[in-house]
């Protein structure tokens, strides 16, 4: 009796790579979660007199909700670009990190460069988080595809919620939009957990979720970059010492 | 018009550019790591730190009309949620949708 194939990586085209992708956003949280927190980004800059094709501009080209938000509501009340472009630059420090922790799992040694620049602008939290998840059983030639199949999905799920948010924008009730900005840290705590396989993964989390509100609260400048290198470092110091241990 | 032209250049100047620049240099270092390599254990817990940290930095500095609702109640929500995601089979559905319940019920109680 023939042995049906579990997968066939090299019949698969990456057309049908980036379509799995695409629809893999769909079963994930991430993609409600998107709309509901555009919905609630978009009742902001409805509020602040931005046009609804100029956040849609935003959402391609920052892709990134913290950073939008801040985006949104200072240049609404008219700070100074310059500060503002600092603020935003601050606010997406975890990009770095995120880039580089996602990139080597879908390079290979012969990819150019510039099959990474769409995978790198469309990482986000949400896109990070699902690919380290969805990506790690797939073959190395499909992930790129797999990756801009979800990134993009994503993108659409918070156009979608951006084009909703607008037009309900002076109805949005308070608790209704306090509702939707908890959706951010509810989903983020949730799916970084069910990502957390290492004890370093577990550490890092730890570690970040006491200093990241410590080090604000003390009015520590750059808190989230400080978090991240010495919650991350210390996850990563103290996992190699129990390793080397063994 | 010109108003509007100048909303998309400051789109692309301080929010475009500036947000740009770490996925960049993201692919600039990621360009010599390989998925087994140490620097690239480090990135991976660096970057689940920074990304706790900005969960919690929410929950406890909240931004906009989330601050309205009182920090236990905030601290409540994220709990049941956490909670629910573990009990109903590590449901990431399950786990937000107990944690939004929570949020909004303890702030109809308290009257938002």
């Amino acid at each position: 009796m023939p042995s049906a194939p579990t997968i066939d990586p090299p019949q698969r085209s990456a057309t049908a790579a980036f379509l799995a992708g695409f629809g893999a956003a769909w079963l994930s949280v991430m993609a409600y979660v998107l709309i509901g927190t555009y919905i609630g980004l978009a009742a902001l800059a409805h509020d602040f007199g931005f046009s609804l094709w100029w956040l849609a501009a935003s959402t391609v080209l920052v892709w990134a909700g913290p950073a939008q938000v801040i985006l949104v509501s200072a240049l609404g009340a008219g700070a100074a670009p310059i500060e503002v472009a600092i603020a935003v630059s601050l606010s997406s420090v975890r990009l770095l990190p995120m880039v580089i922790s996602l990139l080597p799992l879908i390079k290979q040694p012969q990819t150019r460069n510039r099959d990474l620049l769409l995978p790198a602008h469309l990482t986000a939290v949400s896109m990070w988080i699902e690919a380290l998840r969805l990506l790690p059983p797939l073959p190395r030639e499909q992930r790129i595809p797999f990756a801009n199949g979800l990134g993009l999905s994503f993108m659409l799920a918070a156009q979608i919620g951006g084009g909703f948010g607008y037009y309900l924008a002076t109805s949005l009730p308070p608790l209704l939009s306090a509702a939707l900005l908890f959706l951010t840290p509810m989903s983020f705590l949730i799916s970084t957990t069910r990502n957390c396989r290492l004890l370093s993964d577990w550490l890092a989390l730890v570690f970040g979720l006491v200093l990241g509100p410590l080090l604000a609260f003390w009015q520590v400048g750059l808190d989230l970059l400080w978090t991240g290198i010495v919650g991350g470092s210390l996850a990563y110091g103290i996992y190699r010492l129990r390793e080397a241990r063994r | 018009m010109s108003g509007e032209l100048h909303a998309y250049v400051l789109l692309v100047l301080v929010g475009f550019l500036p947000n740009e620049i770490w996925r960049m240099l993201g692919l600039v270092v990621a360009r010599g790591i390989d998925e087994e390599s140490e620097f690239f254990m480090w990135a991976r817990a660096v970057a689940i730190a920074v990304l706790a940290g900005v969960i919690a930095k929410i929950v406890m500095l909240p931004p906009g009309t989330l601050a309205g609702v009182p920090p236990g109640i905030r601290l409540g929500a994220i709990a049941c949620g956490f909670v629910a995601f573990l009990a109903v089979r590590r449901s990431v559905f399950a786990g937000v949708i107990a944690g939004e319940v929570v949020l909004i019920l303890g702030a109809l109680a308290y009257g938002i």
